[in-house]
C-alpha cells in the first residue's frame, strides 16, 4: 500500500469481514466485503449460523407438533408464522375454519405486523444513527406484547393459533384494551415521522440508496414491503386472500423509487393500514365457535372432552399419537407475513407426518439479493441496506 | 389463465417432456423430464400470456424408492396474471444433476444452492454452487431420507478441522 509508483500511491483492494457477531447485521449474518476505498466491489453473504434443520425435524414430527417450531422461524413475528403454518395445513386437510377464528387471526396477524415494523423501525433508525426513535418504538411494542401475554400467556413465541382454530377465545375486555391502543396508535406513528421524516441525516442516508428496480426485485423473488417499495403492488393478502382480509377495507401501500426511503414509507403506511384492519375486525367480529369441526385433525373443546367419551378418545389419540391420517397430496400455501411472502410447501404421503415440509422464507430470498443492493455503494450504506430489507436470520437459516 | 390450461399449453409445446399432470386442492403439478428444464422455464417466463415472472420457491424432494430418486420442484407464479403452476423435474440418483435456471430468475441462485446442500443435486451452469446452510466441510446431504435425524453416539460434528484439538478433552471432562 505504501509503494510509490510514478508519484501515485498504488492501492490494493481490501477484504473486510462483517459479522457474524455484529449488532448491525440483525442476527448472525456474515458478509465478506471487497472494498476499493470505501466503495464495495463485491459483497458475499454467508448464512447458516442459525441453521437448526427445521425442515428435516418436521419430517419426524406429526402435524400438531410442528406448530411450536414455526414460532422460532421469525421469532419477532411468531404469530404470523403460526397462522401461515395453520393456513397451509388446513388447506392440505381441507378444513373449513369458522368465521370468528378468521377475524381473530387477521386481527392478531396485524398486531404482529405492527410490532414487527416497530422493532424494524427502532433498529433500522438506530443503525443509521437515530437513537430516540428506538425508545419511542419500544414503548408501543411493549403494549402489543402485553396484549399478547394477556391473550395467550406468551409474549414472543405465542403458538396461539391451532390447526383448525385457536387456543382460546378472546375476552371482551381484551378487545376493549386493543381498541384503546388503536385509538392512539396513529398519533404515535405521526410522532415517529416528526422525529425522522424531515431529518436531513435520515433523508441523506436513505433517499436514492439501495435502489432496486421493479423488474430486478421481481426477478430476485423479493416480496413484501421490499417489493412494494419498488412500486409492485403484490400482496398475498390481496391476490390470494386468507383469513378475513377480503372482508375488510384496506389498501396496499406502494413506493416508486425502490430505495431505502420508499421501503421505509411503505412500512409507515402499513402501520396505518394494519391499525385500520384491526379496528374493522373488532367492529365486525362475529359470534360463533373458534374451532373447526374436524375431530380427526383438530383438538376438541375441553368441556366436550370432559363430558363426552368420543371427544375424549379423539383428544387422547391426537395428543399421544397425533393425527393418524392426512390426505395424500401436495400443497403450496402462502401468507403475507410482515417481511414478505411466507410459503409452506407440504408433500403428504397419507401418514400423520409431512413427508416433506418446505419453508419458503422471505428473509432467505432477501439476503440473497443483498449483493445486488450493496455493490457499487459505500460501506456505511451496507448497514442501511440490511436494515431496509428487514431480515431475521432465524427464518433465513431455518 | 387457469392452471390446467397452462399445463395444456406446456404439453402442446413440449409433448415429449411432460410426463404427468396432477391437480390437488386447485393447484396444478406438472412432472417433466429434466433435460429441457431450462427451455421449459424460459418458455413459461417469456411467453407473453403466461409471464411466469416470479419464482416463488425452488426445492428438492427425496423419494428413495422411486426410479428417479429426486425431484426438483419449481414454484412459478405470475404477478401479472395471478396464476401459479408447480413444475416437478425428475432427477435420477446415479447422475443427480439438472440445468440451473439462474439465467431466467436470479432468485433461483440460493434456492439451488440449498437444494445442492441438502440433497446433493448438482445444478449445471450455476454461477456459484457451494454449500449454503451447512459448513463447507460437511459430509453427506442432511435432508436425504437415508440421513439420520440424529447422528451416532460421538459421531456428531465437532467443528472445523482447526478447532478439533480444542475438543480433545471433551470425553474425559464429560461434555460430549
Amino acid at each position: 500500500m505504501n509503494d510509490f509508483d510514478n508519484g501515485r500511491i498504488a492501492t490494493t483492494d481490501l477484504t473486510l469481514n462483517l459479522g457474524p457477531q455484529h449488532p448491525a447485521t440483525h442476527g448472525v449474518l456474515r458478509l465478506v466485503l471487497d472494498l476499493d476505498g470505501e466503495t464495495i466491489v463485491k459483497c458475499t453473504p454467508y448464512v447458516g449460523y442459525l441453521h437448526r434443520g427445521v425442515e428435516k425435524l418436521a419430517e419426524h414430527r406429526n402435524f400438531l407438533q410442528i406448530l411450536p417450531l414455526t414460532d422460532r422461524l421469525d421469532y419477532i413475528s411468531s404469530m404470523a408464522n403460526n397462522i401461515g403454518y395453520c393456513v397451509a395445513v388446513e388447506k392440505l386437510f381441507g378444513i373449513e375454519v369458522p368465521e370468528r377464528t378468521q377475524f381473530i387471526r387477521t386481527l392478531t396477524a396485524e398486531m404482529t405486523r405492527i410490532s414487527n415494523h416497530l422493532l424494524w423501525l427502532a433498529t433500522h433508525a438506530l443503525d443509521i444513527g437515530a437513537m430516540t426513535v428506538f425508545l419511542y418504538c419500544f414503548r408501543e411494542r411493549e403494549k402489543i406484547l402485553d396484549l399478547f401475554e394477556k391473550l395467550c400467556g406468551a409474549r414472543l413465541t405465542v403458538s396461539y393459533p391451532r390447526i383448525g382454530g385457536l387456543k382460546n377465545d378472546v375476552e371482551p375486555q381484551w378487545l376493549d384494551e386493543l381498541y384503546r391502543f388503536t385509538d392512539e396508535f396513529p398519533m404515535r406513528v405521526e410522532q415517529y415521522e416528526t422525529l425522522i421524516d424531515k431529518n436531513r441525516i435520515w433523508l441523506k442516508r436513505t433517499k436514492g440508496i439501495g435502489v432496486i428496480s421493479a423488474e430486478d426485485a421481481i426477478n430476485w423473488g423479493m416480496s413484501g414491503p421490499v417489493l412494494r417499495g419498488s412500486g409492485v403492488p403484490y400482496d398475498v393478502r390481496k391476490t390470494m386472500p386468507y383469513g378475513a382480509y377480503d372482508k375488510v377495507k384496506w389498501e396496499v401501500p406502494t413506493g416508486k423509487n425502490g430505495d431505502i426511503y420508499d421501503r421505509y414509507r411503505v412500512r409507515m403506511d402499513e402501520f396505518r393500514q394494519s391499525n385500520s384492519i384491526i379496528r374493522q375486525c373488532i367492529d365486525k367480529l362475529p359470534e360463533g365457535p373458534i374451532m373447526a369441526d374436524a375431530p380427526k385433525f383438530t383438538l376438541p373443546a375441553k368441556d366436550r372432552v370432559l363430558s363426552d367419551m368420543e371427544h375424549l378418545i379423539h383428544h387422547f389419540v391426537l395428543i399421544t399419537k397425533g393425527p393418524q391420517t392426512a390426505p395424500e397430496g401436495e400443497v403450496y400455501s402462502a401468507t403475507e407475513v410482515p417481511k414478505g411472502e411466507l410459503g409452506f410447501y407440504f408433500v403428504s404421503d397419507g401418514t400423520g407426518k409431512p413427508y416433506r415440509m418446505r419453508i419458503r422464507s422471505p428473509s432467505f430470498v432477501h439476503v440473497s439479493a443483498l449483493p445486488k443492493l450493496c455493490e457499487g455503494e459505500l460501506v456505511a450504506d451496507v448497514i442501511a441496506n440490511i436494515g431496509s430489507i428487514d431480515i431475521v436470520l432465524g427464518e433465513c437459516d431455518r | 389463465m387457469e392452471p390446467l390450461e397452462i399445463a395444456g399449453r406446456l404439453k402442446d409445446k413440449f409433448p415429449f417432456e411432460v410426463l404427468e399432470v396432477k391437480s390437488f386442492r386447485d393447484q396444478v403439478f406438472v412432472s417433466v423430464k429434466r433435460e429441457k428444464i431450462l427451455e421449459i422455464c424460459r418458455y413459461l417466463y417469456e411467453e407473453p400470456d403466461l409471464c411466469m415472472n416470479f419464482l416463488s420457491d425452488l426445492c428438492g424432494v427425496d423419494y428413495p424408492e422411486r426410479k428417479h430418486r429426486f425431484e426438483v420442484v419449481y414454484n412459478l407464479y405470475s404477478l401479472k396474471y395471478n396464476h401459479r403452476v408447480l413444475l416437478k423435474a425428475q432427477v435420477p440418483q446415479d447422475d443427480p444433476s439438472i440445468n440451473s435456471v439462474v439465467a431466467v430468475w436470479n432468485g433461483a441462485n440460493w434456492h439451488e444452492r440449498e437444494a445442492c446442500d441438502m440433497y446433493g443435486i448438482v445444478f449445471n451452469g450455476h454461477p456459484d454452487l457451494r454449500r449454503i446452510l451447512m459448513p463447507d466441510d460437511w459430509d453427506g446431504f442432511p435432508q436425504r431420507k437415508d440421513y439420520p435425524l440424529r447422528g451416532k453416539e460421538g459421531a456428531e460434528y465437532r467443528g472445523f478441522e482447526e478447532t478439533k484439538e480444542l475438543h480433545a478433552h471433551d470425553k474425559e471432562w464429560n461434555i460430549v
